[in-house]
């Protein structure tokens, strides 16, 4: 769904005179398509291309009118300055809702146009706080936000594995250092007790002074906010240094990409967390792995059920509404209360997903296992 | 005390590969008074083409010993690096050699950001798992501090190189080239010395220890990335500067006290500062020495020329 | 504005009157034109008016006074987390942009004078790499200065910055004219931009051919010459730095206000490399140059983004190279290849106060 700017007009035009007889609703879907997270993204879009398809198969009435809807896929290449651009391009095109973004990091200023442009949005995968506390009333999202991962990840690391002390590390990224952040509250509130709080970045490699300083103060556990690439490396290191302590870390390093980057050094004591359920524990999740399977031929990444989801809760508040206008449906979408492929869609006043879950995993034979 | 010996360890390690890449800027700057940015870049090629040849290795003959491997490994990272230095110097450098002061140090910024990109289009966005063929198991610890093999074979690995380094420019006739070239390339010419040749070799020298380098420090994190290069050859070039520019034996002491003076510095800062400040500020050491160096004592710690020369 | 029309092709030499109209005319057309290909255009030209408005202040710093500046982004960075600061719900302070403008550009101009009396001394290299340095230590403070006390709220970046309002009438909501006929934001922004950008352009041709500007160009050519016929090079750098990074806090203030988020990943290494390939494109020490490099070399990844992917998948069916390695690669080309082939730039500056034509005339080589 690509096109140039002139094509989409030109093939917009054409549109409108071929399908005189039924509406055309547009929602715009919007992931990086191109980089190191472009499978992600694709994902992303997948989820809510299925949706669409679904509900353009069923047949869907709205005003009395026969309604056929669009995709129109974008590319935010996971970079906030391009993200506001295609952001205005889905408002230019006229787009009634959106799916995305997927990263907080590109979300959040997008939002802003979204929100003045007055189109609801409903981000699959983007777990930053903010985005839902600025006041806008058209954002929501499916995924359980890093409030509750991190209040998840405090419960564990102090509950379930037993850790009395904790060193926190955090990639100094708005994602690690919100997610890390949020991890010491609830470690504290768990009762258990934060002896080391450090910083690395995200293109760092060499994390030997800082774990050196951390084995210094002889931890149980060590939790780190950040992605694959440094928490694989940390790993190795952790064990080069001859520190045995637990190894927790957050949905950035729960990818099949750390365990390879870790390399022998990773085993059972390493965990990490992500938002939502493992797909075989969704509702739907094994009858949309095969569905999907089937119409991509690919296998389901992460996010992709959410983001059916999302654009199922988009298409379903147009029906209830009984109209596809933003401010007449967007109240029908702050009541959503479907069962959907992750369980029950249910917003609460700020839109954040209730009931958003978190599941743990745990390192067991050369996979990441649900607990 | 064991966490500050452990420090120290670390602080070695890291200021070896420092000062390794460090030799390769301050000979360039020697030499032609340029900066050459693309240079910590090319340690990431160094990295990944020897990445490339030990997987093509591992499936071509999948028994090798890991010794042979790396050697090999070696064997063809070493002159493509060669190879990519000499391209530079004499299609891009060698024309812009009595051109306005600006110029080539932006075409070696150029330079730089075309390496990586273009290592960015041939392996990938992602981190590559680098084969570790010297063991990263730590040996038995001495008074609480860990040391792995392959960190003490770049300890010894790169002082043997630096030593070798530094014979060549002392004691041989291509040393004493590459001195009056430094000197003054027009006396230098004028004394039968092909200042071209000497020139290009330097590059090339440099290069080889940036290859070198650059599987060192793949080999000791395990991992390789197509922006690898960038900040630790921004840190030896800082290296270089502190030890004053132009003088080997600065660039490999500057290396080490930099290595050391990170590793402490992410170590101690918080207690230094009373909580101020805290290990997020690591990277900006580095920064930080270079400028009070420059402002301070530009000639460095051993240094001999002045920063005005430029 | 001479300049400029002079860099016209054709009409600019035989009649400079009717290309300084044509130039008028484009620019106030451009978003007029851009709106038929989509409204993103439009915002594409306004980021692309900050771009210039960068370009035309790290020209002054470069180009001007021959000091090269890596670390120029920086003062982008504070301009923005000054309007941040200044007019957000982060401290709870909302004062109008007529207060937040002009304290952006000063925080910015006083940044300038900081670096800039430290690296006095330095010179060419050494310079470059010292400002490199700055730049990096302003962002990773911006990135950490949330601890002990939270000031700029680290890595996560200040939200809701307030928009531009203009006696009251907010630039940030669509006009409306009439029931059927509004002016949508982005043009407005637009013209404010441009009209910024059209001050910039008059105070710094004024500059060039001003005492200042002379002095400047002496100084670049040859320091050690300047100083002897009785020039103070040290206040004469320091007024390169103060008013070159005052351009780029206004440029910060204004995109902070635009994009109404500011986080400390925009202000990375790279975006001042872009700048500085921006300058150097169009052609160092030369206001048509910046401009023009700045426009061309800011609009066009863009529109590669929206033909490169496409055309890339009809013929390979798939994106071999992503926009963001093609914008790479163009900037790194157009340093090396404008170093090589032409480095005077796409717009060669006026010969009297060109460095490059100086060269060329005495053949000075370092």
């Amino acid at each position: 769904m690509k096109r140039s700017v002139v094509a989409v007009a030109v093939l917009g035009l054409g549109l409108s005179l071929a399908h005189a007889q039924e509406t055309v609703v547009r929602l715009g879907s919007v992931a990086p398509l191109t980089g190191t997270i472009s499978h992600l993204g694709k994902d992303n879009e997948n989820g809510a291309r299925l949706a669409i398809e679904d509900a353009n198969a069923k047949g869907v009435t709205i005003d009395g009118k026969k309604v056929r809807f669009e995709l129109l896929g974008e590319d935010d290449q996971a970079d906030p300055r391009t993200g506001t651009t295609v952001a205005q391009r889905l408002v230019d095109a006229d787009v009634k809702g959106v799916v995305g973004h997927l990263n907080s990091g590109t979300t959040i200023p997008a939002s802003r146009i979204y929100n003045q442009a007055g189109v609801p949005m409903v981000s699959p995968s983007a777990t930053n706080p903010t985005l839902t506390r600025q006041g806008y009333p058209g954002v929501f999202r499916t995924i359980a936000n890093d409030v509750q991962q991190g209040g998840m990840l405090g419960k564990f690391i102090v509950g379930s594995l037993g850790a009395k002390t904790v060193a926190i590390i955090d990639d100094r990224t708005a994602y690690g250092q919100g997610l890390a952040d949020e991890t010491e509250k609830a470690v504290k509130a768990a009762g258990g007790k934060v002896v080391a709080r450090e910083f690395t970045t995200d293109k760092a490699t060499d994390f030997n002074a800082i774990l050196t300083k951390i084995r210094g103060v002889k931890p149980d556990a060590i939790f780190f906010g950040g992605m694959d690439a440094q928490a694989g490396p940390m790993l190795r290191q952790l064990k080069q240094l001859g520190i045995e302590a637990k190894f927790v870390t957050g949905d950035g390093g729960c990818s099949p990409e750390m365990i390879k980057l870790a390399g022998d050094a990773i085993n059972a004591s390493a965990y990490c967390s992500m938002p939502g359920l493992a797909i075989d524990k969704m509702p739907g999740g094994p009858e949309f792995r095969n569905r999907y399977k089937a119409r991509f031929n690919t296998d389901v990444q992460i996010y992709s059920p959410y983001a059916y989801d999302a654009a199922t809760a988009i298409i379903r508040a147009m029906q209830a509404a009984d109209s596809a206008e933003p401010s007449k449906y967007l109240p029908a979408l702050k009541k959503s209360n479907f069962q959907g492929v992750i369980g029950t869609v249910a917003f609460d006043d700020k839109g954040d997903i209730k009931e958003g879950a978190v599941t743990m995993y745990q390192y067991k034979n050369g996979a990441w296992s649900p607990m | 005390m064991e966490i500050f010996l452990q420090q120290l360890v670390n602080g070695l390690v890291v200021g070896s590969v420092y000062a390794l890449v460090a030799l390769g800027y301050t000979m360039v700057y020697g030499i032609l008074g340029l900066i050459n940015f693309a240079h910590g870049d090319l340690v990431m090629v160094g990295a990944m083409v020897a990445l490339q040849t030990m997987l093509f290795l591992m499936g071509a003959a999948p028994g090798m010993s890991p010794l042979t491997m790396l050697t090999l490994s070696l064997a063809v990272a070493i002159p493509v690096c060669m190879m990519l230095g000499y391209t530079m110097e004499r299609l891009a450098y060698r024309r812009l050699r009595n051109a306005p002061r600006l110029a080539p140090l932006i075409t070696a910024i150029g330079m730089s950001f075309l390496l990586q990109t273009i290592a960015m289009i041939l392996w990938g966005r992602n981190y590559h798992t680098f084969p570790q063929l010297v063991s990263t198991a730590p040996l038995q610890p001495v008074a609480g501090v860990f040391v792995t093999p392959i960190q003490v074979t770049i300890v010894v690995g790169s002082a043997l190189i630096m030593a070798a380094l530094i014979v060549l420019v002392t004691k041989t006739r291509l040393g004493r080239a590459m001195r009056a070239t430094a000197e003054n390339h027009r006396v230098a010419a004028l004394m039968g010395v092909d200042t071209n040749l000497i020139i290009a070799l330097t590059f090339v020298i440099g290069a080889a220890l940036a290859a070198v380098a650059g599987v060192m420090y793949a080999s000791n994190y395990g991992i390789a990335h197509y922006g690898m290069g960038f900040m630790p050859g921004l840190k030896a070039f800082t290296a270089a500067v502190l030890g004053g520019i132009g003088n080997l034996g600065g660039a490999m002491l500057g290396g080490i006290v930099l290595g050391l003076v990170e590793s402490f510095g992410a170590g101690y800062i918080e207690h230094m500062t009373f909580g101020l400040l805290n290990s997020s500020y690591q990277d900006i050491f580095a920064f930080i020495i270079l400028g009070l160096v420059l402002i301070f004592r530009p000639t460095g710690l051993l240094g001999e020329r002045v920063s005005d020369r430029a | 504005m001479n300049e400029l029309a002079s860099a016209v092709p054709w009409l600019g030499r035989r009649n400079p009157q009717a290309a300084r109209w044509l130039i008028v005319i484009v620019a106030i057309a451009a978003p007029l034109v851009a709106v038929l290909f989509g409204r993103t255009w439009v915002r594409v030209l306004d980021f692309a008016l900050l771009y210039v408005m960068l370009a035309l202040g790290l020209n002054l710093v470069v180009g001007f006074a021959g000091l090269l500046d890596l670390g120029y982004i920086a003062f982008y960075a504070v301009g923005a987390y000054t309007a941040a600061f200044l007019a957000s719900p982060h401290f709870g302070v909302h004062l109008p942009f007529w207060i937040v403008l002009p304290v952006a550009a000063g925080c910015a101009a006083l940044a300038g004078i900081m670096l800039g009396f430290p690296v006095l001394r330095l010179r060419g290299d050494y310079l470059a790499i010292v400002t490199l340095g700055f730049g990096e230590i302003v962002r990773i403070f911006l990135n950490n200065l949330n601890y002990p006390v939270n000031i700029t709220n680290g890595p996560q970046g200040i939200n809701t910055l307030d928009p531009l309002v203009l006696f009251g009438w907010d630039l940030s909501r669509n006009l409306e004219i009439t029931e059927n006929l509004s002016i949508n934001s982005l043009f407005l922004y637009y013209y404010f931009f441009l009209a910024c950008v059209a001050g910039s352009i008059v105070f710094i041709q004024r500059l060039q051919v001003s005492r200042v500007g002379r002095a400047w160009a002496a100084m670049r050519d040859d320091e050690l010459a300047a100083k002897a016929i009785g020039i103070n090079t040290r206040n004469l750098k320091l007024l390169a730095f103060s008013l070159g990074a005052t351009f780029g806090g206004v440029a910060g203030g204004l995109f902070g206000a635009f994009q109404g988020f500011v986080s400390p990943e925009s202000f990375s290494l790279m975006e001042s490399i872009a700048v500085l390939t921006m300058v150097v494109f169009g052609g160092m020490g030369n206001v048509a140059g910046a401009i023009v490099g700045a426009l061309i070399l800011s609009a066009l990844p863009e529109i590669l983004r929206h033909l490169a992917v496409p055309l890339q998948q009809t013929l390979f069916g798939t994106v071999l190279l992503d926009p963001e390695v093609l914008r790479m690669l163009l900037l790194s080309l157009a340093m090396i290849l404008m170093m090589l082939l032409k480095p005077a730039g796409l717009i060669p500056a006026h010969a009297r106060y060109s460095h490059v034509e100086h060269l060329k005339r005495h053949g000075v080589s370092r």
